[in-house]
């Protein structure tokens, strides 16, 4: 059998905090091959992203490796001394960041951060020859007209194009191992496919080894040869990608490939394909009529330019059900989400709910209608008022809208603890002792203590992991069952409209470019845009989410 | 123990130790919010014990003067003692004047914590209006405000300060703290106004508008609180340096009149007497820099323990 290009071996990783030890690896081998692709699959917390800053001698913070060996090709890089992992840095190990907003400097061009790799890695001498590698590091990323983008500076790069600069950046050195951290995250799935086959030809060109460090299953399977998935610092399962996807083994892993959504996936708490025929007679509750919404943005001086965030949008919701609004990033889908919220004022067009037209509304009617109407947002983190208990968060909207007493608001605020599971102790707790998952169940209890009949749901599930995401997912369809509520449900995940919609927007450029209901769409897609999206989404051919048992 | 990847084969971990359910929630834990949290931490450390304890002792001797000494600071003195040493009932002995220095440096501590907590108090809150107004509602008032904050940034508040108390007539505490912390919110706005600008970025503000809530209230009721921790800090800060202030304007004879006692009044007065009697001049100054440590001390450990990335790092 051939050595393995790394073999890392009970690697312990622990980070100091205060005079205690807290280990967050515990014990981590696998060996690598010349060549192969393996993706590290986890939850947040996991330990992934620590066994590649480990790899490579980058961990943060106070964390250290306390045990274990990695060794590159013979070389022990655990005990190395900082020359000599300067020097494997880059030249024999390549590093793409997770976030390629925050990994480029802004102050200086692109060209100038590559020709920094360059230099640093002794890849060439002089001005002339240093330029015109970095040149064709560019080049070799995917990047059109290197040569002029060179002088160019992040904030006028896409975010698709800072990731090609920084995979360049990565393989300028030709590395034996590239580490790629969540590489594609921060981006659309169009652009995240794009840049994925270029980076996999890349580097089975010149027979690079690539460690995938994802959350995304579908992805991995895709990318990889073989999957190790990991949780709480511990690799649960190991092995071949279609083996660990078809049949996981783990209990943990056969819950993570239940949970992930995907094409093939159904809709949650859907009962029979007579629903699917109750969508066209229900009455509708909200509809939108030829929305447009014109922004100016300032471009120095008086001028200001016009800019059209959303075009002549039209769409309607029957009650009880859910309508999904799907788009890439800009593709003005949340600008409709605030219009209908009454957060924006639409620049042309008409919002009707029950059929009666908002825009012609008074303040006070506004009023009345906020009780009809609650929004939950993305960011379960920016979503809370961290100063406030989260008994005081869900009573707020009785609160203002003069509901009850103090004590039938505060007895509301339990009952609405048990509606979406949470123990009713975390009345007097505060926003940031939860996690994510959690306080986005609080997010949910606030926007239904008004008893509202229609949910803003903006993004609501993007920011949280597989598993939390799957348990909010089925909260909100069991709510709506419970409720009979109506859903606009924003997102960029084709493969959650896929489990949680019945009807379906697809946006872009401010347009509906298709719509329809969600197993038309999915099954028989008649735009070019439509198809390309679907495409996109990875792991489309994999066995995930809830199909078989 | 078999091991994943040696055998490139299908490795699966022992299954037990994967009974966790997903998501727990902890309701074991203290409740933790920035407050209590940063209550924790200041609790722990004992030098704000120290800095706490001695800020109380400041403000009792503000308070309550004749607790510490029954001797009248300003009537009674005679000229025979003049710079005289500690005698009995008089342990530090006398000012040029032949007035106790004891005495003197007792009642000054109220005049310095009035000058010091009014002027702070007009400065803090002026600043915050100033600031909160123009970085939550922006636009044409955020531009007014703005400048009307940099000429004041732009005049140093000793200068104004002397102008000030030059022209009035009239020169009491009131006055002294406003021409003090009338010249000294800027900095406070500023500071005030960025935060502003930060927390309005949170979505719990646009949560607020969507459940109907007024701008102003959404101001007062959850942007206000979660921008409020540094200008505390700032506020503790400048405390000591409007104390600094009032006993400089009355070193250079500006301050408030003879016939009060003030820690600067009685350095300036003894500084021309400093080779012959120096002791006059050290307990005033001691008094007035303990109790402006005491402040910045407060003032600096407040400013660590409200920083949850300065919390960790200790």
């Amino acid at each position: 059998m051939t050595e393995p290009l790394l073999r890392v071996r009970d690697l312990r990783v622990a980070f100091r905090s205060g005079k205690k030890n807290r280990e967050v690896l515990h014990g981590v081998s696998f060996d690598m091959m010349a060549g192969e692709t393996l993706a590290i699959v986890g939850e947040s917390g996991s330990g992934k992203s620590t066994t590649a800053s480990a790899i490579v001698g980058l961990l943060p913070g106070t964390g250290h490796v306390t045990e274990g060996s990695i060794t590159l090709d013979g070389r022990e890089l655990t005990t190395a001394k900082r020359a000599e992992l300067e020097h494997i840095r880059g030249r024999d190990i390549g590093y793409v960041p997770q976030d390629p907003m925050s990994n480029l400097n802004p102050v200086w061009s692109i060209g100038f951060q590559v020709k920094e790799a360059v230099r640093a890695n002794g890849l060439a001498q002089g001005r002339q020859e240093v330029h015109d590698r970095a040149v064709e590091v560019l080049q070799q990323a995917g990047l059109a007209d290197a040569a002029r983008r060179m002088h160019q500076f992040p904030h006028q790069f896409s975010g698709g194009m800072r990731q090609r600069a920084l995979i360049g950046i990565g393989l300028a050195a030709d590395p034996q191992l590239l580490i790629a951290d969540e590489p594609t995250s921060a981006l659309d799935v169009t652009v995240q496919r794009v840049i994925l086959d270029h980076l996999a030809s890349l580097t089975s060109e010149r027979g690079t080894s690539v460690l995938l460090i994802t959350h995304d299953l579908g992805l991995a399977g895709d990318r990889a040869d073989r999957i190790i998935v990991m949780n709480q610092g511990e690799i649960v399962e190991a092995g071949p990608s279609a083996e660990i996807l078809s049949r996981p083994q783990h209990p943990y892993t056969q819950r993570l490939v239940a949970a992930a959504p995907s094409l093939a996936s159904k809709r949650i708490g859907a009962v029979t394909t007579r629903e699917e025929a109750k969508v066209e007679t229900a009455p509708t509750v909200v509809e939108g009529r030829d929305l447009v919404k014109q922004y100016s943005i300032r471009s120095g001086g008086l001028r200001s330019e016009k800019f059209l965030a959303v075009d002549g949008v039209s769409f309607s919701i029957p009650r009880g059900k859910t309508l999904a609004l799907v788009g890439e990033s800009g593709s003005g889908k949340s600008t409709v989400a605030k219009m209908l919220l009454q957060l924006e004022k639409p620049t042309d067009g008409e919002i009707l709910i029950d059929g009666e037209a908002t825009s012609t509304m008074s303040r006070a009617e506004v009023f009345k209608l906020r009780r009809r109407m609650q929004p939950v947002f993305q960011d379960p983190y920016g979503s809370l008022d961290p100063l406030r208990s989260i008994g005081n968060l869900i009573s707020e909207p009785l609160h203002v809208h003069g509901i009850g007493t103090r004590d039938e608001q505060h007895k509301r605020s339990l009952e609405l603890l048990d509606q979406v599971a949470l123990p009713r102790e975390l009345a007097e707790r505060y926003p940031n002792e939860l996690s994510g998952g959690q306080r986005q169940r609080v997010a949910i209890a606030r926007a239904l203590a008004l008893k509202p009949d229609i949910v803003v749901l903006d993004e609501a599930v993007s920011a949280l992991d597989v598993l939390v995401q799957d348990q909010i997912l089925h909260l909100l369809s069991d709510l709506q069952n419970e409720l009979g509520l109506t859903y606009l449900f924003i997102t960029h995940d084709l493969a959650v409209v896929r489990v949680a919609a019945d009807l379906v927007c697809v946006m872009e450029k401010g347009r509906i470019v298709e719509q329809g209901t969600v197993d038309s769409i999915f099954t028989d897609p008649q735009e070019e845009y439509t198809r390309r999206l679907l495409d996109a989404i990875p792991g489309a051919s994999l066995p995930l989410g809830g199909v078989g048992p | 123990m078999s091991r994943p990847d040696l055998d490139r084969g299908h490795y699966v971990a022992p299954a037990d130790t994967m009974s966790v359910p997903v998501d727990v929630v902890r309701i074991d834990a203290k409740p933790s919010n920035l407050w209590l949290d940063s209550w924790r931490d200041l609790r722990r450390r004992p030098l704000f014990w120290i800095s706490a304890a001695f800020v109380l002792l400041v403000i009792i001797v503000a308070l309550v003067p004749t607790l510490f000494t029954q001797v009248a600071p300003n009537s009674g003195c005679l000229l025979a003692d003049s710079n005289k040493g500690p005698t009995d009932g008089h342990p530090l002995g006398f000012t040029r004047q032949g007035c106790d220095i004891y005495a003197r440096t007792i009642w000054g501590t109220r005049t310095s914590l009035i000058v010091g907590v009014l002027a702070t108090l007009i400065s803090t809150i002026v600043g915050i209006v100033m600031g909160a107004l123009a970085g939550f509602y922006g636009g044409w008032l955020d531009s007014v405000l703005s400048r009307i904050g940099d000429i004041f940034f732009t005049i140093p508040y000793i200068i104004a300060g002397i102008v000030v108390m030059s022209v009035l007539p009239q020169r009491n505490e009131l006055v002294l703290a406003f021409a003090i912390g009338g010249f000294a919110w800027a900095s406070t706005a500023r500071i005030m106004r960025a935060e502003v600008l930060r927390v309005k970025q949170a979505d719990f503000v646009m949560g607020a508008e969507s459940i109907g809530m007024s701008k102003f209230k959404t101001l007062l009721v959850h942007v206000l609180p979660n921008a409020m921790a540094p200008v505390i800090v700032v506020a503790t800060l400048s405390l000591a340096g409007a104390i600094v202030a009032e006993a400089t304007l009355s070193f250079l004879g500006v301050g408030l009149g003879s016939g009060t006692m003030s820690w600067g009044l009685d350095i300036s007065q003894a500084q021309t007497n400093i080779r012959t009697a120096p002791m006059a001049l050290f307990w005033p100054s001691l008094a007035l820099t303990l109790t402006v440590l005491a402040f910045v001390t407060l003032g600096e450990l407040l400013r660590d323990a409200v920083d949850p990335k300065a919390r960790a790092q200790r």
